[in-house]
């Protein structure tokens, strides 16, 4: 089975700023098969569509995925209601995932905001190898800081405000590094101008791979729907590919900006 | 274990829960969950003559107790679903309603001509999708033309065809008994209802495509009265759909007049919803002591 649906019990729940919770989830199946880069859909208790929330830390071992999520309306609202022990209803996992190359020297892992959870399985995968830059509004949104430094990867931190680390875009740094090249790979998930930005830079110096995560509003969440459209092309023909199927991580190059 | 068989227009269901047009797709992405062969039938993602690449997103969006849609007939055209999908839908041991739409009534009278040699167990023609500019519900709003698309696909198929209704009209029985004189063998309604969002922080509708159909819980009721009047108004079998999440909604449906029942913004909610609702229907028919399910179809007893 590619992906199941189940009630899984919550065995952590964490606050990590202000309305951004983690939830650990004891789902062994749905850990067996899961990627990076890919996602859950969780049901909120009466609402009709679930909510899709991107994978943070997949345990083989101790068959638990990880999520963290900001609460961004009613529905996110209801799911952040749920406690330790409370099971939470999930069809998981779901989506395209990231690229993984493990003969990649140096790749650039670039979350912004509630973007960021994505990057740290990756960051996990490729350790000393990877450069972790993750940017948040100010310093009160900042998350996950300690779990990049404990994968080994380097960390660049930036805020908007400059309450904490860099002060400015993901983008300043990403250019930096990129300007000494020797860069395999960039994966990077976060709002759409900062990844469109990141994709412009990534061209620009020839990064031969560059991947995004997406995000739209999502119907079923396996592609049946066809409700998440995104403008995608290959051989320079357009055509609505789909973000809970196709995606929710595409090549840059196939993204219509 | 009650009998759940029904029959529409000829067609046997082994039990009479349908997934609805355009929220199961072809069905590969649920046979992840469950054999198809347990549901009673499968109607299929609206296909019209060629490809179409349907609306800019966002194409979804929720509201109280339901959803709306504007996804606009996204669909790989009807050669590549008859090459592609069809042979695949008719081993799964399940009744194949081929859901269809068009631009013109020319267009619809293409598609169900090449599927009328096919396997196709039914066609199901919608005249209502309200998320397209041309055709769609254009059709489906006016008597005469709701008439006119009906007789050009009768005459390209001698397969059971079913006529998808929409509620967006003053009378629903009007344009039932249009459906019905031009030659449709069973009714399916109701479609969605036309509705809207508005993003009130950027004033912007959630849509792109600014309105959109409205689906789930919230429209049960609507769909409960409308299949009541036009049961007692045709003598052709309904196909009923419209919020139905459960086994008594579904025996609701029924009651009002329907042969059998489609599901559809529910399996978005829980996948296995179709599943549930067979099983929670053989459930009341037991506790109920009623032998087939045939037998409570069209029993509301009205005040």
């Amino acid at each position: 089975m590619k992906y199941t649906q189940g009630q899984y019990p919550i065995i952590e729940k964490k606050t990590l700023a202000k309305e951004m919770y983690s939830f650990v989830i004891l789902c062994p199946e749905a850990a067996e098969a899961a990627v990076s880069g890919q996602f859950v859909h969780i049901r909120a208790n009466g609402f009709t569509l679930r909510r899709p929330i991107s994978i943070c830390e997949i345990d083989k071992n101790k068959g638990t995925l990880r999520i963290v999520f900001e609460v961004r309306g009613k529905g996110t609202e209801e799911i952040a209601k749920l406690n330790k022990g409370d099971l939470i209803d999930m069809l998981a996992p779901l989506g395209h995932g990231f690229t993984i190359k493990p003969e990649l020297n140096k790749v650039i892992c670039i979350g912004g905001g509630i973007g960021t959870p994505p990057m740290l399985p990756l960051a996990q995968i490729y350790g000393e190898k990877a450069v972790a830059i993750t940017g948040f509004r100010s310093a009160n949104a900042v998350i996950l800081q300690d779990d990049f430094k404990k994968t080994g990867a380097e960390t660049i931190l930036c805020t908007d405000d400059g309450t904490m680390g860099v002060h400015g875009f993901v983008t300043q740094p990403l250019e930096e590094i990129l300007k000494n090249g020797g860069v395999d790979a960039v994966y990077a998930c976060g709002p759409m101008p900062m990844l469109k930005g990141i994709a412009a830079l990534a061209k620009q110096y020839n990064v031969p791979l560059c991947e995004v995560s997406l995000e739209e509003r999502m119907a079923c969440g396996v592609g049946a729907c066809l409700g998440c459209a995104c403008k995608t092309k290959k051989n320079d023909e357009e055509y609505f590919a789909h973000v809970c199927k196709n995606g929710p991580v595409f090549n840059a190059e196939e993204v219509v900006w | 274990m009650a009998d759940l068989s029904v029959n529409v227009a000829g067609v046997e269901f082994k039990n009479p829960i349908i997934p609805a047009s355009g929220v199961f797709g072809y069905g590969r992405e649920y046979e992840e969950f469950y054999s198809l062969s347990k549901l009673g039938g499968i109607a299929t993602k609206g296909t019209t003559g060629t490809l179409r690449t349907g609306n800019l997103s966002p194409r979804i969006a929720e509201t109280p107790a339901g959803m709306l849609n504007s996804v606009g007939l996204q669909n790989p055209g009807i050669d590549t679903f008859i090459e592609k999908e069809l042979p695949n839908l008719l081993t799964k041991d399940t009744v194949i309603l081929a859901n269809i739409a068009g631009s013109t009534p020319e267009e619809c009278a293409e598609v169900a001509a090449k599927l009328d040699k096919t396997d196709v167990h039914m066609i199901e023609l919608n005249i209502s999708c309200p998320n397209v500019k041309q055709g769609g519900a254009a059709f489906g709003t006016s008597c005469t033309s709701a008439e006119a698309v009906t007789a050009a696909v009768r005459k390209a198929t001698s397969k059971p065809l079913v006529v998808k209704l929409s509620p967006n009209v003053t009378s629903i029985v009007e344009i039932a008994k249009a459906v019905e004189s031009a030659g449709a063998d069973a009714l399916s309604m109701i479609n969605t209802l036309l509705g809207m969002r508005i993003d009130v922080r950027t004033r912007r509708p959630v849509l792109h495509n600014n309105v959109g159909g409205l689906s789930g819980p919230a429209i049960l009721p609507v769909a409960v009265r409308m299949i009541w009047q036009t049961a007692n108004a045709v003598s052709i079998p309904i196909i009923g759909m419209g919020g139905v999440s459960t086994g008594e909604d579904a025996i609701e449906l029924m009651m009002a007049g329907a042969s059998a029942v489609q599901v559809g913004a529910a399996i978005f909610t829980d996948p296995y919803a179709p599943i549930k609702i067979v099983d929670e229907m053989n459930a009341f028919l037991d506790e109920n002591k009623i032998a087939s399910v045939k037998d409570i179809i069209g029993t509301v007893k009205p005040w």
